[in-house]
């Protein structure tokens, strides 16, 4: 099967670069599958999972708590804000880490101009899918 | 001339001053290394990041109402200045170099008249630049005790600029820190943030052709307002990087010439110590001698 380029990147490191199949992303508007020769694109991500599918392996599943990608024909270059492969998530770690961004997010509400509040409303639900998916896994 | 018990009290302790450079340089050569590897780790994103802003940033441009972190506020009265300097001394001229930088072009910016403001990330440029210019310093940001800077400081710091953006404090920004060209030579530099300055346009051919198929999902307003921000981030986190990378190197050429200064006055030290010596028992034997020809 034809493949093409993914490129994983967060500010602090290249995770993943090699040719693969499919990839399903997160995308603002609903998950979105990626496979070879899509038309050029650039989408912003919300939080959630990025599913990396290559033949004859179990696919590669990757948190990512926001970012952007972009894609090519031949490439998908995908920053994100911050990845970890689902495996290597605490749930504890996440529900921590939720329950900073709800308190964040009802500050926000109570005060912030409705920009703010979206953004806080944003990083909430990205940590509490974070959650979901460590319980999962 | 000095006795021998204070130069071999002298000879001791510049040895022992030449032991503390030396480690201190080998521990800065071990972190050096990895601040460039941490470099090198965010360079893939910000070149991303480059390329994704070049072909984003064109389309909306001209637009009136595009983002203000993109085109600033369209005034150029008051400036605020982000001096990035090191949290330690004992690296040379290091910090001095990006501190007198910063006041000179402080200096420039006030003679012609702009009001300027100055957050300073890191304690010696803050130690500096308050000496004369403390009116101007609104926040001192350092990050002493920690051990390596992560993305997320240059993030904090990104939203903090973003909200003093959006209250209209002021209208131009620009970074200033010390530019690591090699391990040897920084060089202080400023680097302005915002207005944002796109990169230049892809080359013409392919890849420019490629670029005006886009779609954007939502659209490029929604993509650009959240990409902003990073972008503001990731130059911030480039510059902090850049400058621990710039420290170690300068510490580690610093206490290279101190270890090296250090063995060139023990020599000296010796040499007096043993003449010194010999002057003593030549001494003592002509003493000796003439005494017992006088028997």
């Amino acid at each position: 099967m034809a493949t093409f380029d993914l490129e994983l990147v967060s500010p602090e490191k290249l995770l993943l670069s090699r040719p693969v199949e499919m990839a399903i992303i997160p995308a603002a508007e609903g998950d979105m599958g990626v496979l070879p020769g899509h038309s050029p694109m650039i989408v912003a991500l919300k939080g959630g999972v990025i599913e990396v599918r290559e033949a004859g392996k179990q696919p590669e599943r990757l948190f990512v708590a926001g970012g952007f990608a972009e894609i090519t024909p031949t490439r998908m270059t995908v920053l994100a804000d911050e990845a970890t492969p689902v495996a290597e998530l605490s749930r504890a770690q996440a529900e921590t880490r939720m329950r900073e961004a709800q308190a964040a997010y009802e500050a926000a509400a109570a005060s912030g101009t409705p920009e703010a509040r979206e953004a806080a409303m944003d990083r909430y639900l990205a940590t509490r899918k974070m959650v979901d998916v460590a319980g999962a896994a | 001339m000095a006795n021998l018990k204070d130069l071999r009290a002298r000879i001791n302790s510049v040895k022992s001053t030449r032991k503390i450079t030396q480690a201190m340089k080998m521990v800065a050569a071990a972190k050096l290394r990895r601040a460039q590897q941490q470099a090198e780790a965010a360079r893939p994103y910000a070149e991303r990041m480059e390329r994704m802003l070049g072909s984003l940033g064109g389309a909306v441009v001209g637009n009136p109402d595009a983002p203000k972190l993109l085109v600033g506020t369209g005034r150029d009265a008051v400036h605020l200045l982000v001096v990035v300097t090191a949290d330690r001394g004992l690296a040379g001229a290091f910090n001095t170099n990006v501190a007198r930088f910063a006041r000179n072009h402080i200096r420039e910016l006030e003679a012609q008249g702009k009001t300027v403001k100055v957050i300073t990330v890191g304690r010696k440029g803050a130690t500096y630049l308050k000496r004369e210019l403390a009116s101007r310093v609104i926040e001192e940001i350092n990050y002493v005790g920690k051990k390596r800077v992560g993305f997320e400081e240059a993030d904090t710091l990104a939203t903090r600029i973003t909200a003093m953006l959006e209250a209209g404090e002021f209208d131009v920004c620009t970074l200033i820190y010390n530019r690591f060209r090699s391990v040897i030579a920084q060089v202080p530099s400023a680097q302005q943030l915002i207005p944002t300055v796109l990169p230049e346009a892809a080359p013409a051919g392919g890849e420019a052709q490629a670029q005006a198929w886009y779609e954007y999902e939502p659209d490029e307003a929604t993509i650009l307002a959240q990409i902003l921000p990073k972008n503001l981030a990731i130059q911030i986190y480039r510059a902090l990087l850049e400058n621990s990378a710039g420290f170690f190197g300068s510490q580690m050429n610093a206490m290279d010439n101190a270890t090296r200064n250090a063995g060139e006055m023990i020599n000296k030290l010796t040499l007096t110590y043993n003449r010194t010596r010999q002057a003593n028992i030549t001494s003592e034997l002509i003493e000796i001698i003439s005494g017992a020809e006088a028997l």
